[in-house]
């Protein structure tokens, strides 16, 4: 690579993240810090109830013109976002409910006022007279042809039902063994540590409606406003501040969006909404509830011929827009077979609207679940055979020298040793020292337990797949600017955004890498579709590799205009011409950076006749040469100490074993993955929306819906190796999303083979306490009924 | 989540605030809001007007008399976890207070705020009963009187507090050389509300031993016949008679609830007296 050896923040340096001065110092500017003249707050009067008819919405006397109800967004088309799957059913999300309701915390109205207090104060005299219907709160008994409907013209609450089979009857005939189970994961809340927050203002001067909004995908959600509010694109311009974590929960058009930006452009006021955190927990209740029930088929020594499953997807209410209701079951369907090797498979899956807030894709999207699933049914295979879940995982792998491999489900892994990742894990959390440790913590009463899990993670995926998911919106190529300026420094724009994967800096060192300038002096803007050049932004752990990716072609174009310019200050022949340190040389002589930049800017008489009249400024499109992503893979395992007189399970360790291609920074790698395997440990021990029978939210202070804090978490132990992706630039590959998919497979592999001695399995997550004394108890009164 | 408007009040002395508590129905006494702010964020809590008692001079003091250890209902819990309050058994409050919530909770929180609200689930009603702590309680008229602490809390965030008057000291009776006292909660995770609690002070000098079990349904429960066999026998009852005498206190209580209060006590018992 051109003069990178000597640049000290390229390509893999652990390089200190740029953005920190001002995330870390209280600096930051989210949607929340920022304030206009006549600038007014919104409150959104929300749905007290599930389910039900609206006949009547009434303002308070002394202030209509502050409360908009549905009646007076009438030119705002409901939010739809339509699969191409085949069957599929849509759903019309009006931005504020007509007609029904369909989930507690469901928008009804918006009111206005100069503080957000007084907004609340007029919110709640909102009369809302609404004629409740029975809530649909379970997605098992809502496929029930009786059941009450949510969407009437539908006739049933399926959003789509897909099906798959290849060579399940072969794996039946063939079985020695046979594992029946079913699993379940609960709802949860994605709880950035920012809520969601937006900003609209109507500006004259540019005769366009500017919405800050705190988004991972600005011009997506440009194209949603135009084609809801129904204004021209050129009239819409989104800017992401600084965004507070996402995590999918902003990757999707919010109906708050729509009815902040149309009362702003109807009052001619800023009109700001911010999220608060009860709001979070009960409307946005959205993600990983899922249920699965699989038959596995293996030989005698373990070895998996098939695996017959139903994964019904509890989608909520309605649609998502672009990500749809089907993005989850279609995910879960094609990817539980995951990283194993299986010829036999047969898949119904079931996309089930319930009286809940709408599935949006959570990092990770539906793998945490798939991988839960496949894992406990790996070890459960394994307890059958009676060998140990590690060796019989190895086997069930698809074996490197199978590589590039096309599974089951037609997924393309384009490199890696799977087997490998698990023999590595295996190694650093010292198994064989483990299993006699554990014998002799058994003879003290001490339940400690070992689990394995075993994923990949496909990032990046492109124009095919996301066609193939049946999205209204696909991703092409992505765009990148890379520009010198007169000072020899750099900027680089890309519509992609960062929310706290430090793109900022990771993009910077992809720029650096080729242009020799340190990334203190590589200025990176996003988020802003006013500056930046279009991209379906930050989504499927694709930000490095397709934004990296556009930016890396861009410095190479660009660095080649640097040489051609140096050259002819240097009297050289541009192949002559190497950069280093921000300079151009040739031989002993050299010229700096600022010296070509001030050529072209500001001294154009230095430049002959015939300069490319391109410039230093170039935008390039650049995505992989395959569609099907490429995919990082991971072993992730834990020991556990269960203590079975309280249900409490303590992660006394935890190994990581990674292979996510080049790295391009390994501190924010790691970090990305500590914060993952955090949210991995919420979702296997800790976070559950839960509600009542008449589905009230009980969870709606973070004092009822438990985030695991740094006391539950344990030391995590990373470890890496760099198989380079051969159809990505510099070999990378999206590692954003995978600490997430691994934790619960790993720790309740590890809680089962930990109470294995009490003939106790759980197959539900999360493992509380209340559930797993709840499994040990039932298991002895079943014994003492026994003896 | 914004609070309805209302008014805030810095009273000059207890007097006053006694005056101020009794304005009206709708007037919350505030020490350091821990409880009730996100109570009044979240519009459970709707007063007109809050008399902030936390800056009362009055409501600050700290005494050991000889026989008593006297608290101001002010007092922070942070204060109490760095050991600015005598000790009336050696370490127990300290630990009590170092295990509630998170510091910065802490920092601001109040013992006598902790006992008004009145969380079953919260560690001083559960730990000041089984010390018999008395609160001294001010009248409006310049008046006091004395609630022992098995009396004061009557049900879940209900105490006996009249309008208008202002929890103004906890008084503990001090315990012997040889007293041994345990304290056990279990918890979702660090700093989170407990769903068991049990409580144990035994000092043979006073012939006092109670038994104390929290975060069930409403008050402390007060387990007498748990504490007499604990005297008599020095050792804990087995998991059962346990599980007997919580149903006879409380039988609403769920079998993993039960479960959980009786595991609390057999280690609450254990740090009690390690050496059995």
């Amino acid at each position: 690579m051109q003069g990178g050896a000597s640049v000290s923040t390229g390509i893999g340096e652990r390089v200190p993240r740029k953005e920190d001065k001002r995330l870390l110092n209280g600096q930051a500017k989210f949607v929340g810090d920022l304030k206009f003249p006549r600038q007014w707050e919104a409150a959104f009067v929300r749905s007290p109830i599930a389910h039900g008819r609206i006949r009547a919405v009434t303002k308070p006397d002394d202030a209509t013109d502050r409360v908009f109800t549905a009646a007076d967004l009438a030119d705002v088309l409901p939010i739809q976002a339509e699969s191409s799957l085949p069957g599929y059913k849509g759903s019309d999300f009006y931005p504020l409910a007509r007609d029904k309701v369909r989930f507690v915390g469901e928008c009804v109205a918006i009111c206005i006022a100069p503080t957000r207090a007084e907004a609340e104060d007029i919110a709640e005299r909102v009369a809302l007279d609404l004629d409740p219907l029975p809530p649909v709160m379970d997605a098992i008994l809502a496929r029930d042809p009786d059941s009450t409907l949510l969407h009437e013209n539908w006739g049933d609450n399926l959003f789509v039902t897909t099906h798959f089979n290849e060579g399940i009857d072969a794996a039946r005939a063939a079985a020695d063994v046979v594992i029946e189970r079913e699993y379940s994961t609960a709802r949860q809340c994605m709880t950035p540590m920012e809520g969601k927050g937006t900003l609209s203002y109507w500006d004259d001067k540019t005769g366009q409606l500017v919405v800050y909004t705190s988004t991972q995908v600005p011009h997506l959600i440009r194209s949603g406003i135009s084609q809801f509010l129904q204004i021209d694109q050129g009239e819409v311009r989104v800017i992401a501040p600084d965004v507070g974590g996402g995590f999918g929960y902003k990757c999707v058009l919010q109906p708050e969006e729509l009815s902040v930006s149309w009362v702003a452009r109807k009052t001619g006021r800023p009109i700001r909404w911010t999220e608060d955190r009860r709001e979070h927990l009960v409307a946005g209740a959205n993600t990983r509830q899922h249920h699965y029930r699989i038959t596995a088929y293996a030989d005698k020594r373990g070895r998996i011929l098939g695996v017959d499953a139903d994964i019904t997807v509890d989608v909520g209410a309605f649609s998502v827009w672009p990500f749809t209701a089907c993005l989850e079951a279609a995910q879960a369907g094609g990817n539980l077979p995951g990283p194993y090797a299986f010829p036999g498979y047969r898949c119904t899956t079931y996309s089930v609207a319930t009286n809940k807030p709408p599935f949006t894709p959570y990092r990770g999207v539906a793998r945490p679940g798939v991988c839960f699933a496949m894992e406990l049914t790996i070890d459960a295979v394994a307890r059958a055979v009676d060998r140990e879940p590690a060796e019989v995982r190895k086997e069930n792998l698809v074996p490197a020298e199978a590589m590039p491999f096309t599974n089951v489900t037609k997924k393309f892994y384009d490199s890696g040793d799977y087997p490998g990742s698990v023999t590595e894990a295996q190694k650093a959390i010292d198994l064989a020292a483990f299993r006699p440790r554990q014998e002799q913590a058994l003879a003290e009463g001490k339940y400690l337990g070992i689990g394995f899990s075993t994923f990949t993670e496909q990032s990046a995926h492109g124009t095919k797949v996301f066609a193939a998911w049946g999205l209204p919106l696909v991703p092409g190529y992505e765009q990148a600017m890379v520009k010198l300026t007169p000072s020899g420094s750099v900027e680089v724009r890309s519509g992609n955004h960062s929310f706290g994967q430090g793109l900022e800096t990771t993009l910077a060192q992809v720029a650096s890498e080729w242009l020799t300038v340190p990334v203190e002096r590589i200025a990176v803007t996003m988020g802003d579709t006013g500056m930046t050049p279009y991209s379906t932004g930050a989504y499927a752990s694709r930000g490095m590799v397709m934004a990296g990716g556009a930016v890396s072609k861009a410095a190479e174009v660009l660095a080649g205009r640097i040489r051609k310019h140096a050259a002819h200050l240097l009297q050289c022949q541009p192949d002559d011409v190497t950069l280093k340190d921000g300079h151009a040389h040739a031989g002993a002589a050299s010229v700096s950076f600022a010296d070509i930049g001030r050529a072209w800017y500001l001294r154009p008489d230095q430049l002959p006749d015939d300069v490319d009249t391109a410039g230093l400024e170039v935008t390039e499109g650049y995505k992989p040469e395959i569609d099907s992503g490429v995919f990082t893979y991971a072993t992730h395992a834990a020991i556990v100490e269960v203590d079975i007189d309280t249900g409490h399970v303590e992660i006394l360790d935890y190994v990581v074993f990674e292979d996510c291609g080049r790295r391009v920074n390994p501190m924010i790698l790691e970090g990305q993955t500590y914060g993952g395997a955090a949210q991995g440990i919420g979702t296997a021990l800790f976070e559950e929306v839960l509600y009542d029978a008449n589905g009230q939210p009980l969870t709606s202070t973070l004092a009822d819906y438990i985030l695991p804090g740094p006391a539950e978490l344990p030391n995590f132990r990373l470890s890496h190796k760099e198989t380079l992706s051969p159809y990505t630039r510099h070999g990378m590959k999206g590692v954003g999303e995978g600490g997430a998919i691994a934790p619960g497979g790993a720790i309740i592999n590890a809680v089962n083979d930990a109470l294995r001695p009490l003939e106790v399995e759980l197959n539900q997550i999360p493992a509380t306490p209340a559930r797993v004394l709840g499994a040990v108890l039932k298991a002895r009164a079943a014994e003492g009924t026994a003896s | 989540m914004k609070p309805v408007a209302f008014s805030h009040t810095l009273p000059d002395s207890v007097v006053e605030a006694t005056r101020l508590a009794a304005g009206g129905v709708d007037v919350k006494i505030i020490g350091g809001g821990q409880s009730l702010g996100p109570m009044l964020n979240l519009r459970l809590a709707r007063p007109e007007a809050l008399v902030d008692v936390a800056a009362l001079n009055d409501l600050r003091r700290i005494a050991d008399t000889g026989s008593h250890v006297e608290i101001g209902a002010t007092i922070r819990h942070a204060e109490i976890e760095d050991g600015a309050v005598p000790d009336p058994i050696p370490g127990m409050l300290r630990h009590v207070a170092g295990g509630i919530a998170y510091r910065a909770v802490r920092n601001k929180g109040t013992i006598g705020g902790s006992l008004c609200h009145a969380d079953p689930a919260a560690d001083w009603v559960s730990a000041m009963t089984a010390l018999d702590a008395t609160l001294v309680i001010a009248g409006q008229d310049g008046s006091t009187r004395e609630v022992p602490m098995t009396r004061f809390m009557e049900g879940a965030y209900r105490t006996s507090l009249e309008p208008g008057e202002v929890l103004c000291t906890i008084r503990i009776p001090k315990c012997g050389a040889d007293a041994r006292w345990g304290y056990y909660k279990i918890c979702r995770k660090v700093g989170e509300f407990a769903d068991a609690i049990a409580a144990t002070v035994i000092d043979p000098e006073r012939r006092y031993c109670r038994v104390v079990f929290g975060a069930a349904s409403g008050a402390p429960l007060v387990a007498r016949d748990l504490a007499l066999s604990l005297a008599e026998t020095g050792s804990a009852a087995p998991q059962d008679e346990v599980k007997d005498a919580l149903l006879t206190l409380d039988p609403a209580l769920d079998s993993i609830k039960c479960h959980q209060l009786a595991v609390a006590y057999a280690r609450c018992l254990a740090e009690a007296m390690p050496n059995d």
